[in-house]
């Protein structure tokens, strides 16, 4: 089985927030009222924001030796994820692939999961969701549904927790592709929408288990590291250092 | 027909069945009125989504939250108290029990309350039974309080049966028709034989030992929803320990609140003696005491440790935007220490000294405010607030000076509150449950005002949160009313098992202790 795994140059990385929009539209992530987002409620399951976060400015140090970095940030997938340990009722769960999965229909909108990830990446439905006039009309139809199951860039209702999934619903999409032409699936099939758009190529998807892959290649460069390595979740995201 | 000593008739029975005093109409006519209004305002919340409150991303846990850990905690009031105090045979606890139980059954219908208006979609509360998965601390929360729940029901109950068999015995031949079917359904043919009795005490003796693991789970239990997470501030052991201990604290706050009430509306001095209050305050004391040891403890090892996702909450708390709320909650709890403990030990003589005044309390109050002014204004004016007398910087003078007063006000009530030792526990009692509250609110809000990778948010409850928040503290007392309004306030069948003791000890000759001979005094 692959372990799904994505790698972000932060030297290639522009900050153009070309992810953030990507998935944005593949995921069907409904935008807030300008008020809302100046609330903290603007959902974006890919978000670039400037790194350290708290410092105060977006420039860091004394003028003139000032820098500004921005860290660009999707859900870990943690190996060791604290949000499904402290679900109560499943709705959020890993596969055996490694990705962490989000059940609009199973969630009940207790937000201990959103309280528990260090991360920051789940985020809530505070209202019922809102297009502009039409926009409900392009929604993207690649939506996981059945019985008591809604995933990916199904349309949530108000009140659930929703998360960025890795675009599970384009690994579904591949692997049914494989099989309608009757073909073993490749890894490199399948990449989310976010690593398809960057306009740097900063981003890298595929399998972790796999020796002979890039991210596997680029897991052991001497400028890897993960987000909060300290807390112990092992995240499944993997930057390369600036400089 | 069961006896029942006559002053208990005219002081419990009989005021259960006269008509309600236009206080008591008024007083539930404004509760209902502040209870219906909160559940409008859940219900346009339901409707329109929690985005009506003021939580945001990373503030997902706000009031009701707080609401919930602290109506929680109310209901350790209780059951906990009255089983320790059970178990030990503290005789003094027999007028207490069963107001102390009330609170617990109702504080805990309350509580759970908080977490379904607390929820995304309520109507999947059952999801967390039909797919509940045992290893989320919210299934042992949800496990622990249910049982807690049942056994704080039984618990209740048990000691009601026989009080209900009185109330069937001595029920007006007048009194409407389903009081009669109650109170004979809830007696379950109790006849008070000597077969009855030893059962009944046997379950309550058993009751009392099983509700004590399972009241301290439950609060631990919600410390750990906390703990269990990797959050700075809340990944901590001492979580456990220090809610349970508030969580008594602030049950005997609520105790004293209740029992005086139903004291004074119902003129039970008789029942609820000076004994009753000194006890109870001494078990006060010692809560207070250990909050404040585990409240210090809990904070010195992140201001020690200086982490640098942890530091900046104790630093929020110490001076920045949480300071209001815990200076409040330290300062209300150094206060109700204070009136706890000090008046007692003024002696009377010491009225010939002025600052013993109750005059220079108000003074002393208004000295303080005139301080705290000066203090806000050379806050805005910083280049006024740097000057420097000598080596000693200004603000810390005014600092200085506002602790004087603040004692000043506390000699100054120390003889009021000595002669009105009642009032002082109220006072003492309305001072921690509010304290408590801001507790939990200081433990809760800013560790999600704080998180590690999104900037740092500020979180303020919305009308919607205040008016729920408002509407659960009516249904509470309007639960406590309804249920005071059919039942008698003290056990009255405790109370006569507690006289008839009495009287057979107060026959018993006490031998007078043998001084040298005795094994533990006597010298090889």
């Amino acid at each position: 089985m692959a372990k799904w795994s994505m790698v972000i140059d932060l030297d290639k990385c522009v900050a153009c927030q070309g992810c953030s929009i990507a998935c944005r539209f593949e995921n069907n992530t409904p935008a807030v009222k300008p008020d809302e987002a100046v609330a903290g409620r603007a959902i974006r399951w890919n978000d670039v924001f400037p790194y350290p976060v708290n410092a105060g400015d977006e420039a860091t140090g004394e003028y003139p030796n000032v820098t500004t970095r921005y860290m660009t940030r999707p859900c870990m997938h943690c190996e060791n994820p604290p949000c499904i340990k402290v679900c109560p009722v499943q709705a959020t769960f890993k596969d055996e692939e490694g990705l962490v999965h989000q059940n609009y229909k199973r969630c009940i909108g207790c937000r201990f999961c959103t309280v528990a990830c260090p991360y920051a990446v789940r985020y809530f439905n505070w209202r019922e969701p809102e297009w502009e006039e039409g926009m409900e009309n392009f929604l993207n139809p690649d939506k996981i549904e059945s019985g008591g199951v809604s995933e990916g860039p199904a349309v949530r209702p108000k009140g659930v927790v929703e998360k960025c999934t890795f675009c599970i619903h384009r690994l579904k999409k591949a692997r049914a592709r494989a099989a309608a032409e009757e073909r073993d699936f490749r890894p490199d099939e399948y990449v989310p929408a976010c690593v398809q758009t960057c306009t740097g190529k900063a981003r890298y998807f595929g399998d972790l288990d796999d020796p002979n892959s890039t991210v596997s290649q680029l897991a052991s460069d001497t400028r890897a590291f993960r987000l909060l390595e300290d807390v112990g979740t092992h995240p499944k995201v993997i930057y390369l250092q600036e400089g | 027909m069961l006896r029942v000593d006559s002053t208990d008739k005219t002081k419990l029975i009989d005021p259960l069945f006269a008509p309600t005093s236009r206080k008591f109409r008024i007083g539930t006519g404004i509760l209902l009125a502040i209870f219906a209004w909160g559940l409008f305002m859940y219900i346009r919340q339901v409707i329109l989504g929690l985005g009506q409150t003021g939580m945001d991303r990373p503030t997902y846990w706000g009031v009701y939250m707080v609401n919930f850990i602290f109506f929680i905690g109310i209901s350790h009031a209780g059951t906990l108290i009255s089983a320790i105090l059970r178990v030990t045979g503290a005789e003094w606890r027999r007028p207490i029990t069963r107001v102390a139980e009330a609170i617990t059954a109702f504080a805990l219908i309350v509580g759970t309350l908080q977490i379904v208006i607390d929820m995304g979609r309520p109507e999947r509360l059952l999801y967390a039974i039909i797919y509940g998965r045992v290893q989320s601390p919210i299934l042992w929360d949800i496990i622990s309080v249910t049982l807690y729940f049942l056994g704080s029901l039984t618990y209740l109950y048990l000691p009601l049966i026989p009080d209900a068999a009185l109330l069937r015995d001595h029920c007006p031949a007048d009194a409407p028709a389903w009081r009669h079917k109650l109170y004979s359904l809830l007696s379950l043919g109790w006849r008070g034989n000597r077969e009855q009795w030893i059962r009944l005490e046997k379950a309550i003796a058993a009751m009392a030992i099983f509700i004590i693991p399972v009241a301290v789970s439950v609060h631990s239990i919600i410390s750990w929803i906390l703990a269990t997470t990797v959050q700075p501030g809340w990944h901590s052991t001492i979580f456990g320990p220090y809610f349970v201990v508030g969580a008594i604290f602030s049950g005997i706050g609520a105790l004293f609140i209740a029992m005086t009430g139903v004291r004074k509306s119902l003129g039970l001095e008789n029942y609820l003696r000076p004994l009753q209050y000194r006890n109870l305050t001494a078990l006060f004391v010692t809560m207070s005491a250990i909050w404040f040891y585990f409240t210090f403890a809990e904070n010195l090892g992140i201001a020690a440790g200086q982490q640098i996702d942890e530091f900046p909450i104790l630093a929020a708390k110490l001076w920045g935007e949480f300071s209001v709320s815990f200076w409040a909650m330290i300062l209300l709890m150094a206060a109700s220490f204070w009136i706890l403990v000090v008046p007692g030990r003024i002696p009377d003589s010491a009225k010939r000294i002025p600052v013993f005044r109750p005059r220079y309390a108000w003074i002393s109050a208004s000295a303080a405010v005139v301080v705290f002014m000066v203090i806000k204004i050379s806050s805005l004016a910083p280049a006024a607030a740097s000057l420097a007398i000598g080596d000693i910087n200004l603000r810390s003078i005014l600092w200085s000076l506002m602790i004087i007063f603040l004692i000043g006000i506390g000699l100054g009530t120390g003889l009021w509150f000595k002669k009105r030792p009642v009032t002082a526990s109220v006072v003492a009692s309305v001072l921690v449950v509010i304290g408590m509250w801001l507790e939990r609110w200081n433990i809760i809000v800013p560790t999600m005002t704080h998180p590690r990778l999104a900037p740092f948010s500020s979180y303020a409850p919305t009308l919607t949160e205040i008016s729920i928040t408002a509407g659960s503290v009516a249904l509470f007392v309007l639960l406590f009313l309804g249920f005071f309004r059919l039942f008698p306030a003290i056990s009255i069948w405790e109370v006569a098992e507690g006289r008839v003791i009495d009287k057979a000890q107060s026959k018993v000759a006490i031998p007078q202790p043998e001084p040298s001979d005795h094994w533990m005094t006597a010298r090889e």
